[in-house]
């Protein structure tokens, strides 16, 4: 048997639920694991991406970090994806863009309900805000997108089994959402 | 002796004074259209219905059916010019599906669906547009109209009202409510108007009614808006 092909995953301005969704794939997931190996994801936790076949980037780009990792995933990786929505055109955490970066920070730490010692964050590790949340493809190329929120567990599945057996991946209509 | 249009190499009458739209539709042939509806008066603006007619491009909806035109519609070129019409309309809007109560009843995502649109390919608008939620029943939010002018149409054409319009040009176009203060409280819209139930997007809602139908068994969760376009329009344009 060929090598495997090396699979990494993040979740940047995104809420983990494309992973999930990944997970969702079940019992299938051991036929996967035969033919994929894990590089940086939630499941190995490996820090830094190496040289990979496949970056699955779910979430959009909200901070510093988020672009960080961004060019290092596409740095390294061969196909970059977009999972779902967020990554896409930034999904429901873009929602923020109609407001000022300051308002959001405002009701979150200081004006919200039941907030007690309010301060907006200031330390210097925290990744700086962008004041904008924006798709992953407007800051890297991307070879390929997972629409939905979350992509169904046959929307991955579907995606790696074209790839794996050579065919250009191509969604029937019931795998399509934006939902 | 009917005469006859060809669309992609099929044979199709058409009445004197038909539309290529709604012959085409009449002989159950779906063209994809978003600003087009058989009771209203054609708009033209979406484009969406562009096909090669004798070797240049026209609206469907607006172009006359005359004898001997050989009309290509389903080529691949004229799929993607479509695929990139409906990409724009996604980002020049705020279309965050996930959160939209029209999701899986929306035309707009059907079209995106039907066209096998994975992405919105253009950077991002994220104009700020405003929602009128003034009126007890309907709900308005800007961020989500395509500027299709059927709520315009059926306002002005069956309702008799001319409750809306629209104003202005660019990324500031924006339907404007006729009513001294501008929201639509003051309007003089009913909730069973024709203008509020026929938005092919999110942007007219009748308050109180969106998740009567739980997301996944929505219409388009199930049929492709081809089956629908034609099962619910060919009937009006047949007549
Ligand atoms: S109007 Fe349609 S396309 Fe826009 S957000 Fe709502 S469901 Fe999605
Ligand atoms: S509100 Fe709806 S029907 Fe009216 S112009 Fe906008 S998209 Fe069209
Ligand atoms: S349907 Fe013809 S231009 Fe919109």
């Amino acid at each position: 048997m060929a090598d495997k092909i090396r699979v990494a995953t993040t979740s940047l301005a995104g809420c983990f639920g494309c992973h999930m969704s990944l997970l969702d794939i079940d019992e299938r997931m051991l036929q996967l694991v035969d033919l994929v190996e894990f590089d940086r994801s939630p499941i190995t936790d490996i820090e830094h991406c190496t040289n990979c076949d496949i970056g699955l980037i779910e979430g959009g780009v909200c901070n510093s970090e988020n672009v960080h990792v961004l060019r290092e995933f596409r740095k390294n990786c061969k196909i970059l994806v977009a999972v779902g929505a967020c990554a896409i055109n930034g999904g429901l955490p873009a929602i923020r863009n109609y407001m000022a970066l300051e308002d959001c920070l405002k009701e979150a730490y200081i004006d919200g309900i039941g907030i007690e010692n309010a301060q907006i964050p200031s330390d210097p590790e925290l990744p700086l805000l962008l004041d904008q949340v924006h798709p992953i493809h407007e800051v890297v190329k991307v070879d390929y997108f997972l629409p939905g929120c979350p992509p169904s567990a046959d929307v991955f599945w579907t995606f790696f089994t074209d790839l794996l057996e050579g065919r250009q991946p191509k969604l029937p209509y019931e795998l399509v959402h934006y939902d | 002796m009917s005469k006859t249009i060809r669309i992609d190499g099929k044979e199709i009458p058409f009445e004197e004074g038909q539309t290529i739209m709604e012959a085409a539709s009449a002989a159950d042939v779906y063209i994809p259209h978003l600003c087009h509806h058989p009771d209203y008066t054609p708009h033209g603006s979406c484009k969406l219905c562009s096909v090669q007619v004798n070797g240049r491009n026209c609206t469907a909806c607006t172009f006359p059916a005359l004898e001997g035109q050989d009309i290509i519609s389903q080529s691949q070129e004229l799929q993607e010019d479509r695929q990139r019409i409906t990409q724009m309309l996604f980002v020049e809007g705020n279309h965050f599906c996930p959160g939209c109560e029209k999701t899986g009843n929306c035309q707009l995502q059907a079209v995106g669906y039907y066209l096998n649109m994975l992405d919105n390919h253009f950077p991002h608008f994220y104009a700020r547009r405003e929602m009128d939620a003034s009126h007890p029943d309907i709900l308005i939010d800007h961020n989500r109209c395509i500027f299709c002018n059927l709520c315009v149409r059926a306002s002005r054409e069956k309702d008799g009202k001319n409750v809306f319009a629209i104003s202005g040009r660019g990324i500031n176009k924006r339907l404007v409510v006729n009513s001294s203060s501008g929201q639509l409280k003051d309007s003089d819209i009913d909730v069973n108007d024709s203008a509020v139930h026929i938005c092919p997007t999110g942007a007219i809602l009748i308050k109180r009614q969106g998740f009567r139908v739980p997301i996944g068994q929505r219409i388009y969760d199930h049929h492709q808006i081809d089956e629908v376009a034609l099962e619910q329009e060919s009937e009006s344009h047949g007549r």
